[in-house]
């Protein structure tokens, strides 16, 4: 390889009802990062059966437009990387066979990547935040993580649902499209909302709960909206004003215990404006200074799909030139999304047919 | 909270009522505890220094700590602010529920043998708490002290012992203290006596489940920032167990609590 030749990764995202597959260069530049989503009718989730064939159909022509929009070869390529957790155990086989079946085919190294860490690495590429409290906010994860003594630590996580779970399943309550998510669909009925109903808020130190939220609202949605005593935008109004305050709360809160100045906020529900917004205001509300940081990929005409296939690829390319490669039979996916707190580890040593 | 206006200045303060012309004398009755007398003043606090309330010794979260001087004795005021981020109903509904909380839960654990500091007055209007100077470090230093300049084994043994009975204590009593985070636990100067505070989440409760949750907070704040100063969560624990009779139920969930922390293992 010649000296002034960057290094190119290629990165597989599956971890929930997207595919995607990055081409990205050591410095960061995107290449090529085309992506597909699952979408489900309105009223219903993606289950992982289902999710896993969708990927499978989609994630070779998916690869084919990632090296032909980037202009390379499978020569060009340095290293292979992929999702390994945490997210659904079915949809995360497929990019990880995948990789591993090319690892073997062009003869390159594997990389492993954490699903959370990438997001909190790619947020700091993109944005040049240097040390701040992150929170991510996601369908599967509400966390805010901050470095310390060595490594990312959570400091306050949900205990029960993730935000972005409590939003889809509530706009499943409603029947909002799943096109092109529940989430966004939510986003733009709150604008119309106008009554602040007054709903459980559930802060515990730096830990949320958000399970008795959405019990509560799905009890008094039907309930209220029968005797139309509001309209379903007030209820998405409340609803994101409510989990939006716990958020932003439990992010000031590990700022002040851990004196750091800098929010990041990543994942799929952190394009959403309102969010963003708080979190902006947060800023004026604090004496110190202090950065917001949001990346470019929360903004709500790229969607949360921006940051698929690029996700573990901007992370990787530059992480690879130290990390030691995984190799192809240690290639394994991490279910974490069974039950609360089951993790597993299953091997991949049979494809997905 | 009711507040009940009176004429009568209790005997001690007398002398100082020359001072503090402007002072209302209100007696608080916490609930329905009428065993607690407890005297609060109402300042109308002039507005003349720009900082408010004293002089600004830290700002938190969501309060702002003042040091200042109560009737001759070294205080602190703890100023609520509201939130701008928040929409204005949830914001002032959540600042004076947790004023509330604060005031009566701090008076609430000092029955139960558990050191806070004397609450010397509540303001629902600015949203000002007024109490007591401690003077010592918070856990939070301590610890971090630990981490970096190597670890003081019979000091630490004797923090966590403290953090155990006096938590023990409070959920005995059935007060949960809602936000268990180091920095929330001062080390008084002179005894070395742990002394809590912020009570601004802190609510009543004997279920099991709370308790648990109060713990699992604890431990979670120990292990992301004090995981360098060894395992001192079970330190606490085997305190927790001496000091509260309902240790049993108390554990079994904090069992089945951590299970419940999603992501905590990261792995993949």
């Amino acid at each position: 390889m010649a000296k002034n030749k960057t290094l190119i990764a290629v990165g597989f995202e599956g971890s929930a009802n997207k595919i995607g597959v990055g081409v990205v260069a050591l410095d960061g530049t995107i290449l090529s990062n085309p992506r597909h989503t699952y979408i489900t009718p309105p009223g219903h989730g993606f289950l992982p059966r289902e999710t896993a064939h969708h990927h499978l159909r989609h994630v070779l022509p998916l690869l084919r437009s990632a090296l032909d929009d980037a202009d390379i070869t499978p020569a060009d390529v340095d290293c292979l990387c992929y999702t390994k957790g945490p997210g659904m155990g079915a949809p995360l086989q497929i990019s990880a066979v995948a990789v591993r079946a090319l690892s073997q085919l062009w003869g390159k190294p594997i990389v492993a990547v954490n699903h959370c860490v990438a997001h909190i690495e790619m947020g700091r590429v993109v944005t040049g935040a240097e040390d701040p409290v992150v929170l991510y906010v996601s369908g599967g994860n509400t966390q805010v993580i901050a470095y310390s003594e060595g490594r990312y630590r959570i400091f306050g996580e949900t205990i029960d649902i993730a935000v972005g779970n409590c939003l889809d399943r509530f706009a499943r309550v409603l029947t909002l499209s799943n096109d092109p998510s529940p989430g966004y669909n939510i986003e733009q009925l709150a604008k119309k909302g106008e009554k602040f109903i007054d709903l459980p808020y559930v802060v515990k130190g730096m830990d949320v709960s958000f399970s008795g939220i959405l019990s509560y609202i799905e009890a008094t949605a039907v309930e209220k909206l029968k005797n139309n005593e509001c309209t379903p935008a007030d209820l998405c109004y409340s609803l994101q004003e409510t989990l939006f305050a716990m958020l932003v709360e439990i992010t000031e809160r590990a700022m002040a215990h851990c004196d750091k100045t800098d929010v990041l906020i990543v994942g799929g529900v952190g394009c959403n404006e309102r969010l963003q917004e708080m979190m902006r205001n947060l800023k004026n509300d604090l004496l110190r200074k202090n950065n917001i940081y949001i990346p470019r990929h929360c903004c709500p005409q790229m969607l949360h799909s921006e940051t698929n296939g690029r996700r573990p690829a901007a992370v990787d390319s530059r992480r690879s030139t130290r990390a030691t490669f995984a190799g192809r039979k240690d290639a394994w996916v991490a279910d974490a999304h069974l039950r609360f707190g089951d993790v597993y580890r299953q091997k991949i040593n049979t494809a997905i047919v | 909270m009711g507040m009940i206006s009176s004429g009568e200045p209790a005997g001690w303060c007398q002398a100082h009522q020359d001072a503090q012309q402007k002072s209302h004398l209100v007696q608080l009755v916490a609930g329905s505890q009428v065993l607690l007398f407890f005297y609060i003043f109402i300042m109308e606090v002039d507005r003349v220094e720009k900082d408010g309330f004293g002089v600004l010794v830290k700002q938190g979260a969501e309060a702002r700590v003042f040091e200042s001087n109560f009737v001759g004795r070294r205080s602190i005021i703890k100023e609520r602010f509201s939130k701008k981020y928040r929409h204005p109903l949830l914001d002032s509904k959540l600042t004076l529920k947790r004023l509330n909380a604060e005031a009566r839960c701090m008076t609430k654990a000092r029955r139960l043998g558990v050191p806070t500091p004397a609450l010397y007055g509540v303001d629902p209007l600015l949203h000002t708490l007024t109490f007591e100077f401690v003077d010592g470090l918070s856990v939070k230093e301590i610890l971090l002290d630990f981490g970096s300049n190597g670890i003081n084994e019979e000091r630490l043994v004797d923090i966590a012992t403290q953090i155990g009975n006096a938590v023990g204590k409070l959920h005995d009593g059935g007060l949960i203290h809602g936000d268990l985070t180091t920095s929330n636990m001062l080390i008084k100067r002179d005894t070395n006596q742990l002394v809590l505070i912020d009570f601004g989440l802190s609510f009543t409760s004997t279920l099991p489940e709370d308790k648990a949750v109060d713990l699992y907070v604890l431990e979670r704040a120990l292990l992301s920032m004090h995981s360098s100063c060894g395992n001192v969560m079970d330190r606490i624990l085997s305190a927790y167990r001496k000091s509260s009779k309902q240790w049993s139920s108390t554990m079994n969930k904090l069992g089945q609590v951590r299970q419940r922390g999603r992501k905590r293992t990261m792995v993949g």
